[in-house]
């Protein structure tokens, strides 16, 4: 695929430079400018939120196991889900694959030494922290209990918690997520090595790109929004509450407009991730490629006119309804599209089953429930029923954790080898896709049925008749927390004890494959010369 | 635990079969694209796997052939699920001209319901069997939601407006009412019961146990309470409009502009005088904000509703 000058080395014996050996220090971590490091330093900050979200998940899944409320008092319950949310939408999903795989793999793909503004990208790396440690001051101080949409004026008026400081927090780490966008923009537009031309760019920069343009566009509206909230709950100020002279349905459109494009901020990147690793298992050209690279921009700018399907039962017009929901149909057809190209990228190609053939199998079932069940929210007249049950945690759970973060250990795996240098046991690999794919549905699918008897989401105690499906989703739960620790355990193993990673372990094509393992600081030790499009596994048959 | 348990929710209205109808004809959709791409990929997996490390496939860029064969099915699928789902919807949201008006505010956490006879619930709801019952909802604090999954409605219920909802029971029997909005501590609590009573048993229990005051009455009585009667003569001498008549009609504004008379014109109107001031009156109305409570707005609403134009023959 391209020209790399490799072999620099003097000596057998004296280990290449690479960005990992390339100084020990604290501060040279700290000051580091190199986006490897930094997305190194973002994948151990994230993990951290991982863990705490998912301890409230957990805490959320062991109360519901009875129809009482007996674990916890219904203040504490309301603050842990609310935490849950919080931690895990603004703390992990938000920056889980851009920050971290995105940071580290985008100007390795696009052929560049680093991205546009380094010393940007480390700034936001900083800003996500101190929103981080705002956010656990809050969790520490007493909590904040109004879901992690902070619907007014419960929010703004009523609420006795810390939502100022969890506004603060969550506007906070929307800025680093602005910073990032803002760095892939700058760096696909500009920095793009000699002959690496537009279509040739993976389909993973080209996800990123559809990501960083709604995290720039969609991120400062939520940033206004709760400014708003703290002004109203901390000044009084009249923006949403009627008593006033506010309107609290203004706070659902403002929040939503972010709010439902910031979805596809959590699911477009795994896509990317998934079109890297269909290409690499089945050994073949990502079919139809044009088609996948502009059904993500298709769905980022459809992202944004959807936003009141998330309203239907809000008071908001009739006809405007109309127009949201027609316009979310019209995204099913591009998520369609992606699937059905990675459906036929498989067929006649030579597939193998290692890890991130498991990971890619169970991204492309758990996204197909996820993305189906879709259909039953943006259709009006089901809407009414389902909204606000657990049809739809089941729904955004299925496309936020069984997309993203099934989309993000999958990329983990694929890429752990070039970010680490090190290989992990490709059993256990194996074994975590797996336990994940079925916790995740354990846990999940009772949910849907759930949502569709009418119990409603956010309810700390429930009537008996919904017992037996939450004793089913719990159990799922602990088969789906196995599946998330062991990796972190083998992992981490890996690091220490595995064995050296080649090149190129998986035989796949792409700049990053043709750099070392891990690859030095400035990535490639000479600027690569494009000569072929992506994926070019071997002489490509037009049809 | 029990036993025994539903997986399926009772259909007690007459919406039940249309909102169930369409889940399974987008549920049978569902289940025929999800079995198609999960039975060709794991087929690929099999039939396609990897015979030697360095086995090269062919390598197909692309068909544009099926490339508009898949964007164009989904697309015209999508558009008639639309089409479907929004037919039903606006059967949800149209009650027919009869229906019986009862009237519900929510608060942090009870439901208070009240029936145009004058009779009051707390987190229970009794209505006939058979008859369209339409609800005008508000709330005291946050926001709600009134939620009845055996009959499939669901509508929010908002501080500082009033929203509907409608429904004709078809079933006998007691059914769960949830608060399906965040609200609060005890938001999982702010649940209550709908009972479905044969119409005869419902005029029973109407007219049943403690006597009441008709919602007009109290609202006459508030009427008088708050002075209202001192302008608002029903001649139409007096300093504001005369009430009577005047619901479900439009009017001109002062300063340009009409506007429809309905519950929530008369409740802005009752707390906020001066934004709409009908054609030919001063704003001169006091506001009533903070001295009277969302029930005793409805009960005056309901008095205002009950107030028929006067006879030509009173008329000079």
């Amino acid at each position: 695929m391209a020209i790399v000058e490799r072999d620099i080395r003097t000596s057998e014996d004296a280990p290449r430079v690479n960005y990992l050996n390339n100084g020990y220090g604290l501060k040279s971590w700290l000051l580091t400018k190199d986006h490897k490091r930094i997305a190194v330093l973002y994948i151990i900050s994230i993990s951290i939120f991982f863990a705490l979200g998912g301890l409230f998940a957990s805490l959320v899944r062991f109360e519901l196991m009875t129809p009482e409320g007996d674990l916890m008092s219904s203040d504490t319950y309301n603050k842990v889900f609310s935490m849950h949310g919080i931690i895990m939408v603004f703390f992990f999903l938000v920056p889980s694959i851009p920050a971290t795989i995105g940071n580290f793999l985008v100007p390795i793909m696009v052929g560049a030494k680093d991205l546009a503004f380094p010393r940007v990208n480390l700034l936001s790396w900083y800003v996500y922290v101190v929103a981080g440690i705002l956010g656990t001051i809050a969790v520490v101080g007493g909590g904040v209990d109004t879901g992690w949409t902070f619907y007014t004026p419960y929010s703004s008026t009523y609420s006795n918690s810390n939502v100022i400081l969890t506004a603060m927090a969550a506007f906070l780490a929307g800025f680093s997520s602005i910073l990032t966008g803002l760095n892939f923009v700058v760096t696909i537009h500009t920095m793009r090595a000699p002959g690496m031309t537009w279509f040739r760019l993976p389909l993973f920069v080209w996800s990123h790109y559809a990501t960083s343009l709604i995290m720039l566009l969609g991120t400062p509206v939520i940033a206004i929004t709760l400014v708003l909230l703290m002004l109203e709950r901390g000044f009084g100020f009249g923006f949403f509450d009627p008593n006033l002279g506010g309107d609290p349905v203004l706070f659902q459109h403002l929040f939503w407009f972010y709010s439902h494009p910031a979805v596809y901020i959590m699911i477009l990147p795994s896509m990317g991730v998934m079109s890297e690793m269909v290409a690499c298992v089945a050994r073949k050209r990502v079919f139809g490629y044009e088609f996948v690279a502009f059904s993500s921009v298709a769905i980022a700018i459809l992202g944004f006119l959807v936003w009141g399907h998330h309203m239907f039962v809000s008071s908001q017009s009739t006809y405007a309804g109309m127009v949201f929901s027609v316009i979310t149909f019209l995204v099913a057809v591009p998520s369609a599209i992606k699937t059905f190209n990675w459906t036929a990228t498989l067929y006649k190609g030579s597939i193998v089953f290692d890890t991130p053939m498991f990971y890619v199998y169970g991204y492309l079932g758990l996204f197909l429930v996820g993305g189906l069940t879709g259909l039953f929210l943006s259709s009006m007249g089901l809407d009414i029923h389902l909204h606000d049950t657990y049809f739809v945690v089941a729904h955004f759970h299925y496309i936020m954790v069984g997309g993203q973060v099934m989309g993000y250990l999958g990329g983990m795996h694929f890429w752990w080898p070039k970010i680490t240098g090190k290989m992990y046991p490709d059993i256990w690999g194996r074994v975590s896709a797996l336990l994940v794919f079925l916790g995740f549905n354990l846990t999940f699918f009772p949910q849907f049925i759930l949502g569709y008897m009418g119990m409603p989401r956010r309810y700390h105690v429930y009537p008996d008749e919904f017992q037996v499906l939450n004793v089913a989703s719990s159990l799922g739960a602990s088969i789906l927390a196995l599946g998330y620790l062991i990796p972190g355990a083998y992992l981490t193993w890996s690091i220490f004890k595995g064995p050296k990673a080649p090149d190129n372990p998986w035989g796949a094509k792409g700049l990053e494959w043709e750099t070392t393992s891990p690859p030095p600081t400035f990535n490639f030790d000479e600027t690569p010369l494009v000569t072929e499009e992506a994926y070019q596994y071997g002489p490509i048959e037009e049809h | 635990m029990q036993t025994d348990f539903p997986l399926f929710p009772d259909s007690a209205s007459s919406f039940a079969f249309h909102v169930d109808a369409l889940y399974f004809g987008i549920l049978a959709l569902c289940v025929f694209f999800a079995l198609l791409v999960v039975i060709l990929v794991v087929v690929f997996a099999i039939k396609y796997q990897r015979k030697s490390d360095d086995e090269v496939p062919r390598q197909i860029a692309g068909h544009l052939g099926l490339e508009i064969f898949w964007t164009a099915i989904p697309l015209v699928l999508a558009l008639g699920v639309f089409v479907w789902a929004t037919v039903v919807y606006f059967h949800l949201i149209t009650p027919p001209a009869n229906a019986m008006e009862m009237y519900v505010v929510g608060k942090q956490w009870m439901w208070k319901l009240q029936h145009p006879e004058g009779k009051k619930e707390i987190n229970e709801l009794h209505v006939p069997l058979g008859e369209a019952v339409r609800l005008t909802m508000t709330s005291e604090d946050v926001l709600h939601s009134f939620y009845i999954p055996a009959f499939r409605v669901k509508k929010d219920v908002v501080p500082g407006r009033y929203t509907n909802l409608w429904f004709k029971a078809t079933q006998v029997g007691s059914y769960h009412l949830f608060c399906a909005e965040f609200c609060g501590t005890e938001h999982s609590r702010m649940i209550g019961t709908v009972h479905v009573l044969e119409p005869q048993d419902y005029e029973a229990w109407l007219t049943g146990g403690t006597a009441n005051e008709p919602m007009e009455v109290a609202g006459e009585r508030l009427f008088e309470q708050y002075a209202c009667h001192t302008c608002h003569k029903m001649d139409g001498s007096g300093r504001g409009p005369s009430l009577a008549g005047l619901f479900g009609k439009t009017v001109a504004l002062e300063g340009g502009g009409t506007a429809l008379i309905n519950e929530a014109y008369i409740r802005e109107s009752i707390l906020n005088p001066a934004a709409k001031v009908m054609a030919g009156y001063k704003p001169i109305m006091p506001t009533f904000k903070g001295q009277i409570s969302e029930e005793g707005i409805i009960q005056l609403i309901a008095y205002i509703k009950s107030l028929k134009a006067p006879e030509l023959t009173n008329l000079e």
